[in-house]
């Protein structure tokens, strides 16, 4: 990701305009299309009037964004994802980690149990979403989730229908959990197997006790470069989330007031029955700033790109 | 969770072990649970799904389900595989053509803009995409493309990201092999496709699996473009079904489970290419 010289070789001559640009070319017009187009269409839309058009005429400067700004369920979502990112990144990272290290360490069955953990990858959120939603937490008395606390003496609980306690987030966060632990799982197991075995033999040298200790000062710090990866990409994904929420609480009447992802909210106000592209778009850039912001923030916070 | 660390060849103490090996394992019952209720679910009857007393499979498997399923005239099952297939396909080889060209030309044709080029893409990957749904789909319709295979494809395929893994991956590809096709009188076109191709399956396969995956699980794209029933993808027949629990729940089950078939399959044939893909690039497809 560092590395920026393109061309290592300096014979640069007039032959290899055409070259370059038949290899390049294609991909780079279609980037244009469909990435540079949009974007700077979606700042353009932001700052108009555009309901029902893509070719608005009236502009109203900022507007678009105070509204968003001061529009309550946008803020409430953005807030709501806040801190669904502050709860859900540590938990994945936590059991992530905690699955490669004990993976790692046993020898018989560890195929099995690394593919096992990484299988719900090639499961999609709609179909993890599905068995949730309709087996695991269905709310009646045969779900799941409801028999196994029947086994224990516990009252049936509609997990999802009923915001009040809110233990839609126990489905929620367990969804997102099965479907990504497992793929940050093998980006720490590769990790871990970077680690010089001659780091840990120096430290038992030095008389370190095995478990903690030496996972404390040799394995965390050495993994330092993972884990950075792992909360980054984590938490963009956690502002971005759409696929599950939609599934998991949308219904044909809609989607309820709690528990909405900005990206839920942004499709029913851009795509929904209003069509409002220039409130849709200016909520999608202050979406955007938000994630650029916080990744910085926890860069800052983490030390990123520090040298060790 | 015991989450200690040991070096290889250090006797671990049986209890450890022990410990781990049944944490291991029930994580992984926990892991394979939802498969297999979509197994159970599936091949159940409908008073066998809501019986209030849990059995572990029906006393009977329905497979005439899968008939049902596939005969359903409200459920255009058949059609919805065949759509997620074509997109998948189209999207991985197109996303290898076209960003691995553009990786090469990156990085071996020493153009005087090239790293111009190279910052141009780049600077895509900073933007995250939901900045872009909106506007990609204002254009899209506006090109008549929606409920089109051309637009549930096409745009899908300038992926800044894949562009980019294909540079590193050539800046790092020996150049001695391309030297000596040079030598033979081999043109840019020719090192790439006779040498470079070739030598490169492994990556390319890595980065075909990711691709495959993230296509055929896609959610959003195909949800705001596959609005005629003729173009959705299982993703989006699975998501109408279950978000208007409109059909039997052992029917929904048994598409979701005849839906996630060929990525299951995939990944335990090319699970090391995965494993690999996921290594080098960090990120899903």
């Amino acid at each position: 990701m560092r590395s920026t010289g393109t061309v290592s070789t300096r014979t640069r001559g007039p032959g290899t305009t055409i070259p370059f640009w038949a290899f390049v070319g294609p991909f780079l017009i279609g980037l244009v299309i469909f990435a540079y187009v949009p974007i700077v269409w979606s700042a353009a839309l932001s700052v108009f009037n555009a309901q029902n058009t893509v070719t608005p005429d009236e502009f109203v400067g900022l507007r678009n964004y105070a509204d968003m700004l001061t529009d309550g369920p946008f803020v409430h979502s953005l807030v709501t994802f806040s801190l669904f990112a502050l709860f859900a990144v540590p938990l994945t990272f936590v059991l992530a980690l905690a699955l490669a290290v004990m993976v790692n360490q046993v020898r018989f069955a560890r195929t099995f149990f690394r593919s096992v953990f990484f299988l719900p990858t090639a499961c999609s959120y709609v179909v993890a979403s599905l068995v949730w939603k309709l087996s695991i937490f269905n709310g009646v008395r045969f779900g799941l989730a409801n028999t196994v606390l029947g086994w224990f003496g516990g009252d049936t609980v509609a997990w999802l229908s009923n915001p009040n306690p809110p233990w839609y987030w126990v489905v929620l966060v367990s969804a997102r959990l099965w479907l990504q632990v497992g793929f940050y799982m093998i980006l720490f197991i590769a990790g871990l197997q970077r680690i010089p075995t001659s780091l840990y033999e120096a430290a038992y040298v030095d008389g370190a006790n095995p478990g903690w200790q030496v996972f404390r000062h040799i394995t965390l710090p050495q993994l330092r470069p993972t884990s950075i990866a792992v909360l980054l990409l984590s938490l963009i994904a956690a502002y971005q989330a759409f696929d599950e929420f939609y599934n998991l609480l949308g219904n044909s009447r809609g989607y309820p007031d709690f528990a909405r992802p900005p990206l839920v909210y942004l499709y029913y106000v851009a795509l929904g029955p209003n069509q409002d592209y220039g409130h849709g778009s200016a909520g999608a850039l202050i979406l955007a700033l938000l994630i650029a912001m916080v990744t910085l923030l926890q860069g800052r916070l983490l030390g990123f790109g520090r040298r060790d | 969770m015991d989450a200690t660390s040991r070096p290889v060849g250090h006797a671990p103490r049986v209890a450890a072990t022990a410990v781990r090996y049944a944490a291991l394992t029930v994580a992984a019952l926990l892991f394979l649970l939802p498969f297999y209720l979509l197994l159970r679910n599936g091949l159940a009857t409908e008073s066998d799904i809501t019986s209030p007393d849990w059995t572990l499979f029906p006393s009977t498997l329905h497979w005439e389900n899968i008939g049902e399923l596939f005969t359903d005239p409200a459920v255009p099952m058949a059609r919805s595989l065949l759509n997620s297939t074509v997109i998948a396909v189209l999207q991985t080889g197109g996303q290898l053509l076209l960003g691995s060209m553009c990786g090469y030309g990156l990085a071996r044709i020493p153009y005087r803009h090239a790293n111009k080029v190279f910052y141009a893409i780049v600077a895509t990957l900073m933007i995250p995409s939901v900045v872009t749904f909106v506007p990609s789909f204002v254009l899209v319709s506006s090109l008549g493309w929606v409920s089109s295979l051309r637009g549930l494809v096409i745009p899908g395929l300038f992926a800044g990201f894949t562009a980019f893994l294909f540079r590193q991956y050539f800046l790092g590809f020996p150049r001695e092999l391309e030297e000596a096709a040079r030598i033979d009188g081999l043109g840019y076109w020719g090192a790439y496709w006779r040498i470079v191709v070739p030598n490169s399956k492994a990556f390319f396969a890595a980065i075909a699996v990711l691709q495959f995956i993230g296509s055929w699980n896609a959610f959003l794209w195909p949800l705001v473009i596959g609005q005629d029933e003729s173009s959705w993808t299982v993703q989006v027949a699975l998501s109408t079904f279950l978000t208007a629990q409109t059909i039997n729940i052992h029917e929904l089950f048994l598409a979701a489970a005849v839906g996630i078939l060929p990525l299951v399959v995939v990944f335990v044939v090319l699970q090391r290419y995965l494993v690999r893909g996921v290594t080098e690039t960090g990120i899903k497809g």
